[in-house]
């Protein structure tokens, strides 16, 4: 098997672009899943399993000495096909070293990466037997930055940026046929007359327009998982809603998964609402909450998901008015390099009671939700010692 | 103190503090001349917090500057800028002297601007910022670093931890709460801010929120806060203005223009912004996109993405309607408007 013809185009006639999923994994994993499509769904695409990744810092003493920063201390999630998961929390909380981690880009120190059974870091250093090479799930794992106008060349022209992915990626096109493709995506992202834009260079373009262009050429890639870093941050809150629709509008069309990362409760709610994902809470390197929209913002559980959800402005002022005090004991982020023992957010939490101080909870499944609904504190639990344990201070 | 008593207070004491008419700033560019602040009139009432919506590119940062004369060369600001005092004694801002500008600045109306990460000498510690602002302005250090560390204390900050660190030394959020602090050691009247939780996580945004608030009434300010996320002041702000294209098109009680926008900007706007209570079907993009100060459309300005533009919108430039006696919309179709979906 050769890994440039994994990817035999559909033949979809409304989606040129678009490959099938199913010939894709028989072909990949070969002997070990015979099922196909059905044994498909259940796999997880993306597995991410304990994971943890420390970073040394050189202290400024005279001793040399490191300290650790555990930006991500032991995270587990599967991400399936066209699976949409958003990771939020706060600044230093370890959700651009998780994404990055998730799809390849970062080593972790401990626990595992596996991309349809296969483990990232294995298949790159070439040990044991690798089911998918390191070149495939790099293509397979894509990453939407922060500026994703700025990621783009400025010396080349919109055509020859995005007839890379497809030069690369597994079809044999001629140039009359990469052409017509890329006219047809600029189209679809309501970049019209398309012949207008396809010779222009990125700083021809406005703003929006670039970050177009740099998302075709991520979906262009025909990845399965895509990262998008704050994708959408840096945009005015009023465009925000019309970049979110084409990233799905790309998703559903490229059925690609897509792992979200935003420290926007609004903007996590409407992409996760939009595609029925998930949204991830994640406190200093830790997932506190994972669930639906439903259960996360209309009933979270988690203190710390409930002080991000008061912080969420409300567009009604009446509604706002009436919001309650500031739910959290302290405005600031603990230390990353000195984080609390126990739970990590007992020093902020309104709720914490001695225990939180000296025993960590752990990400438990509960009943809600079909079972898609997980959270790691003691107040979840009826039969904790924490009902009995005295408040802090 | 609860928005409807401040409201209420607020039209008892019908006094304005700043008084804007005419404000105009362009620059003369090769491709012609960029208006990107174009006729606004404006009265800020003593002790409200004013809150100014506008998408980038609006010019809602060269009218916080113009409110300060500030706007960098080679922009020209026109106009006339009002500072009244409480007993009644006005100052003509635009024609004040550099040396009278650099007192009024700090002691009289104090900024809070974009950005502070920038706003701070990465070389110095933070006390010496407040000292050297004190100084400058002739001020007695001992009592004035009293305030200092009463106004970060104020603001949940270690006064003793914040003053003697380096500016790299504090998160974020710490870095724009001393900033804020800073702009107030002079004791103001008017606080300007512009965006000042722009970059800062949404914990932080709302905590600052908050702290702004308890600062006002402790230290009865009034403030102007601008912002392109309307969410983020409508909990906050007594009134709200709303900027399109280089010019206020709505303007009147934050609960008013919200709940009964009459401008379909507004409308647009509040649609388009993801929030966690309205239903995701509801929420849509604003269609098109805002004007080039350069090339501004004749008559309204937002008539080209108006779904409810007639021949008039095209040739008239829209003066304020009166929807309410506080609430005035730069719209010739308002009363459509406010029966829009």
């Amino acid at each position: 098997m050769s890994p440039t013809t994994t990817k035999p185009t559909a033949t979809t006639g409304k989606r040129p672009w678009r490959w099938s999923e199913t010939d894709m994994s028989q072909q990949q994993t070969g002997t070990s899943q015979q099922d196909g499509p059905s044994a498909n769904e259940q796999e997880p695409l993306l597995s991410v399993n304990d994971l943890k990744v420390h970073f040394e810092k050189e202290s400024q003493s005279i001793f040399g000495e490191t300290e650790t920063i555990k930006a991500v201390d032991g995270i587990s999630f599967d991400l399936t096909e066209r699976d949409v998961l958003v990771l939020v929390g706060e600044s230093g909380c370890g959700k651009t070293t998780l994404g990055k981690t998730a799809v390849g880009l970062q080593r972790p120190t401990e626990g595992t990466v596996t991309y349809r059974g296969q483990d990232v870091w294995t298949a790159k250093d070439r040990l044991g037997d690798i089911d998918i090479p390191f070149r495939e799930i790099r293509q397979s794992l894509q990453i939407i930055h922060q500026d994703p106008g700025s990621s783009l060349n400025s010396h080349k022209r919109v055509r020859s940026i995005l007839e890379e992915p497809l030069i690369q990626g597994s079809e044999d096109l001629d140039w009359n046929q990469r052409r017509a493709r890329i006219l047809g995506m600029l189209e679809h992202v309501g970049m019209a007359p398309a012949e207008d834009y396809i010779d222009r260079y990125p700083h021809q373009l406005s703003g929006g327009e670039q970050q177009r262009i740099a998302l075709v050429r991520a979906f262009l890639m025909n990845p399965d998982v895509i990262l998008g870093d704050e994708a959408i941050s840096a945009l005015d809150v009023s465009l925000r809603i019309e970049m979110m629709d084409l990233m799905m509008d790309l998703q559903e069309m490229f059925d690609t998964a897509f792992l979200f990362i935003s420290h926007n409760l609004s903007n996590a709610r409407y992409i996760a609402g939009k595609t029925g994902g998930r949204i991830g809470v994640m406190y200093l390197g830790e997932l506190v909450e994972i669930g639906t929209v439903d259960k996360i913002i209309n009933d979270p559980e988690h203190p710390y998901t409930r002080a991000l959800k008061w912080a969420t402005p409300e567009l009604d002022p009446e509604d706002a008015e009436e919001k309650d005090e500031m739910p959290i004991r302290s405005i600031d982020i603990p230390d990353p390099e000195d984080p609390p023992s126990g739970c990590p957010y007992h020093t902020r939490c309104p709720e914490a009671k001695e225990v939180c101080a000296t025993e960590e909870p752990s990400l438990l499944e509960t009943d809600v939700d079909e079972h898609r609904h997980q959270v790691a504190c003691f107040r979840s639990q009826d039969d904790h010692a924490y009902w009995d344990s005295d408040p802090i201070e | 103190m609860s928005k409807t008593d401040s409201l209420q207070e607020s039209r008892q004491d019908e006094s304005t503090i700043m008084r804007v008419r005419d404000l105009e700033v362009y620059f003369d560019m090769s491709r012609g001349q960029s208006r990107v602040v174009d006729g606004i009139d404006l009265d800020l009432k003593r002790n409200e917090i004013l809150g100014v919506v506008g998408e980038s590119g609006s010019g809602k940062s060269m009218l916080a500057a113009s409110l300060l004369d500030a706007v960098v060369d080679p922009g020209v600001t026109n106009g006339e800028v009002t500072y009244v005092e409480e007993d009644g004694t006005e100052t003509d801002v635009l024609g004040l002297s550099k040396k009278e500008l650099k007192r009024f600045r700090w002691e009289t109306v104090s900024m809070v601007f974009q950005g502070a990460m920038s706003s701070f000498n990465p070389v110095t510690d933070i006390r010496t910022h407040f000292e050297e602002t004190l100084i400058a302005h002739e001020e007695d250090l001992d009592e004035g670093m009293e305030r200092a560390k009463e106004i970060i204390t104020d603001l949940h900050l270690d006064p003793e931890r914040v003053l003697d660190a380096y500016p790299h030394e504090l998160s974020g959020g710490m870095k724009q709460r001393a900033l804020i602090a800073l702009s107030l050691v002079l004791e103001p009247e008017v606080l300007v801010m512009d965006e000042p939780t722009a970059a800062l996580d949404l914990l932080m945004q709302r905590s600052i929120i908050t702290l702004i608030n308890e600062i006002k009434e402790k230290y009865d300010l009034t403030i102007v806060f601008i912002t392109h996320d309307l969410p983020l002041i409508t909990g906050l702000a007594d009134r709200l203005a709303v900027m399109y294209a280089f010019q206020l098109v709505e303007r009147g009680p934050a609960t008013e223009v919200v709940r009964n926008s009459a401008h379909p900007y507004t409308r647009a706007l509040l649609k388009s912004t993801p929030n966690l209570q309205t239903p995701l079907e509801e929420m849509r993009p604003v269609e098109g996109s805002a004007p080039d100060p350069i090339n501004v459309p004749p008559g309204c300005s937002y008539h080209e993405r108006c779904p409810l533009a007639t021949s008039i919108c095209e040739t008239e430039d829209p003066d304020p309607y009166d929807v309410t006696d506080d609430h005035e919309a730069n719209c010739h179709h308002w009363e459509e408007t406010l029966e829009m979906e």
